[in-house]
């Protein structure tokens, strides 16, 4: 295998019928992937969805159970780590603590006996900004140069396909989006292919060209942020990326250019074009953002969808926009954002409201919402986590 | 001018330090009691040193006593043993001395050799009987010492060894695997898996990868082992008694010797391999010193 030389630019990535189970549970259950060259790819999902076992079996550190893994259109399904044209920021950086930054970035170049290995990985370090501390243990730096040192051992071998294993993880707020932006700017200089594997669907969405949200082993939708953000296919992916008001009901009534939904007692209608099923039960929604507050019945149109009246039944003011729950009786809570472009709250709590959105704003999903419940974090490694928490500790009770 | 800057700067170190010491509300200075353990743990400290330490320093000042066959009452100062110390018996106790270290020296690379392996593939590898390896592990560690050198004496006796240095080293080697497995057990559990794939990660063959990062990583338990090794070979005496056949070790040597009077070389064996170790932790403490001034400094 080459990987004396730099890859000149990035490479394709395929993953052909991937499976892999581990004793006890099924990782990936069946993965077709293609990335192309030079895109920033995002992998988006809950922990456990199994984004990081794919990592892992493009960087070479796991064997696929099945399906073959193509690097730039070579099979490199049975290529042993070390041989693969690729490299990897761990989550937890994973830098060398025995040796010094600068050892930590000219370690792969050494490795591979390239020339100047010293005076490349000094440029390396310049481009994360970070030259003059060249010198120090990885121990000695903070979390955020860190990342920046495992990013620079990283992309100093030019590799044909960049991992990022959830690398901003571990930092504030403020660090991210820096980092976020360096990222960005960095793989559009140096133009290599980036694989990002995430939980955070707002740094998927800000960084990726390409955003890939998995779920449960599988890949549920795939396109560009913007177009899977308004148009989501599964209940999974409108709940993940971003919130949604969802309506389940029956199709009672298709057109060529509209379907209609009847939901509760109210008649719902979305573009033909923006729904993947036009019979039988449909579940469709619409984003939050996208709904309007009217504290009168608006006149009923044939391009707005109204619904109403209902009740106000939580106001959350959060700066820029302000969040209100609407309780719609049968139909449901509703959530509305409203820009904050006047001043004060456009209805109080207990107000009596009706709420409307454009009929082209809403879209209508391949799958059912499973329970009543609809809210989004319900994916989230957070909540995970609590209902884990929550799991042991009624365990320890029992005891 | 620069003496109001000083009077005020020895000013504000007072006041500050003042409050410091005070520790009661606004700065009051809290009225000092002597209490009981103001010197119950000085004193308790002082007499547990003096505890440990009488036997050490008797060895030593016994080994410049100018003994003529046993070495129990104070005849005068003399260098004498320590200039001819292997000179008395034709050189028995510097041969049982050479002996010891021969054997230590072998029992403990081989042990840590093999130990270190062991533990890196207990904790690294899921295999058969796994659990079961681990336990046997430490029964040379649970065994009392007796049952182990007799059982082992048996051993060599049925198979038909003759017992000479090998047969002691391979003894040794046997109960210090145990305790280097457990050492570096530890230090390889603590070692971040992610940095070994980082290795193979960034183009590490999988030697490169353990002799780049695996094992340095894991030097300063395998140190430890090493270490801990030789100073159970080295001090052991009820194994080794079962197995030495006519090869004498340095406690073999005292053992014996002390029926009839232990010579005062044996004293300047003893002293000199204490002062050895003292040497060695100084020089140890006095070289980490200087790197956290460095790292400090670079900091």
């Amino acid at each position: 295998m080459a990987v004396r030389e730099f890859a000149e630019r990035g490479a394709d990535l395929e993953l052909v019928g991937i499976q892999k189970r581990f004793p006890g549970f099924t990782a990936i259950e069946e993965l077709d992937l293609v990335i192309p060259a030079g895109s920033f790819f995002a992998l988006l999902g809950p922990s456990g969805c199994g984004k990081t076992t794919t990592l892992r079996l493009v960087a070479g550190l796991e064997e696929p159970t099945r399906g073959r893994i193509l690097i730039g259109g070579k099979d490199v399904t049975d290529t042993k780590s070390h041989e693969r044209p690729v490299n990897t920021v761990f989550q937890s950086y994973a830098l060398f603590p025995h040796m010094t930054v600068i050892e930590n970035v000219a370690f792969g170049l050494k490795r591979r006996r390239i020339s100047d290995a010293v005076a490349k990985a000094h440029e390396a370090l310049r481009l994360v900004e970070l030259d003059h501390l060249a010198q120090r243990r990885p121990q000695q730096l903070s979390g955020g140069q860190q990342q920046r040192v495992a990013l620079a051992r990283a992309i100093v071998n030019r590799p044909a396909l960049l991992l990022l294993d959830e690398p901003l993880g571990a930092l504030d707020l403020k660090l991210r989006r820096q980092m976020q932006l360096e990222l960005k700017t960095i793989q559009e200089e140096v133009g290599l292919t980036f694989l990002h594997v995430t939980h955070d669907q707002e740094e998927a969405m800000t960084m990726a060209d390409t955003v890939a949200v998995m779920n449960k082993g599988a890949i549920e939708q795939m396109g560009a942020p913007a177009e899977l953000y308004e148009l989501p296919r599964t209940v999974f992916v409108a709940n993940f990326l971003g919130q949604s008001n969802l309506f389940t009901g029956q199709v009672v009534g298709t057109t060529s250019t509209a379907i209609t939904v009847e939901a509760a007692d109210a008649r719902i209608v979305v573009p033909t074009a923006r729904a993947q099923r036009h019979q039988g039960e449909v579940a469709v929604g619409v984003r939050p953002e996208k709904v309007v507050l009217h504290t009168e019945e608006p006149a009923a149109t044939a391009d707005r969808n109204v619904l109403g009246p209902g009740r106000v039944i939580d106001v959350s003011f959060s700066g820029v926009s302000t969040q209100y729950l609407v309780d719609l009786g049968a139909l449901g809570t509703v959530v509305v954002f409203a820009q904050n472009v006047g001043s004060g709250p456009v209805a109080g709590l207990g107000a009596e409201v009706w709420v409307s959105w454009e009929v082209a704003h809403g879209f209508g999903l391949d799958d059912v919402p499973v329970e009543a419940g609809r809210f989004p974090a319900d994916d989230s490694t957070t909540s995970i986590a609590a209902q884990r928490r929550e799991g042991l500790v009624s365990e320890l009770e029992e005891h | 001018m620069s003496g109001e800057v000083q009077a005020a700067a020895v000013l504000g170190g007072f006041a500050e330090s003042e409050t410091q010491e005070g520790g009661g509300p606004r700065g009051l200075p809290r009225r000092r009691r002597v209490g009981l353990g103001d010197w119950l743990l000085p004193v308790y400290t002082v007499l547990a040193f003096v505890f440990l330490l009488i036997p050490i320093v008797y060895t030593f000042v016994f080994s410049f006593n100018d003994s003529i066959k046993s070495n129990i009452s104070w005849r005068g100062f003399t260098l004498d043993k320590w200039l001819n110390v292997c000179n008395v018996e034709g050189g028995a106790v510097c041969q049982a001395f050479t002996n010891s270290i021969v054997i230590g020296l072998v029992a403990t690379v081989i042990a840590t050799t093999l130990g270190t392996l062991i533990a890196i593939a207990l904790v690294r590898y899921r295999f058969r009987a796994r659990s079961a390896i681990s336990l046997l592990l430490f029964l040379p560690m649970a065994t009392p010492e007796v049952v182990l050198g007799a059982g082992l004496a048996a051993q060599f006796l049925a198979v038909g060894v003759p017992k000479d240095m090998t047969t002691i080293i391979l003894a040794h080697t046997m109960f210090c695997i145990s305790f280097v497995v457990v050492t570096v057990k530890a230090r390889v559990a603590s070692l971040d898996p992610a940095l070994e794939e980082a290795g193979r990660d960034l183009y590490g063959s999988p030697s490169q990868v353990f002799w780049r990062i695996t094992f340095p990583l894991l030097t300063p338990g395998i140190l430890a082992a090493a270490l801990l090794s030789f100073s159970l070979s080295f001090d052991d005496f009820i194994i080794t008694n079962f197995n030495s056949g006519s090869v004498s070790t340095f406690p073999k040597y005292i053992y014996i010797s002390a029926s009839r009077g232990i010579p005062a070389e044996a004293n300047v064996i003893a002293s000199a391999v204490f002062l050895f170790a003292l040497v060695l932790v100084i020089g140890t403490q006095v070289s980490r010193a200087a790197r956290a001034k460095r790292l400090a400094k670079l900091g």
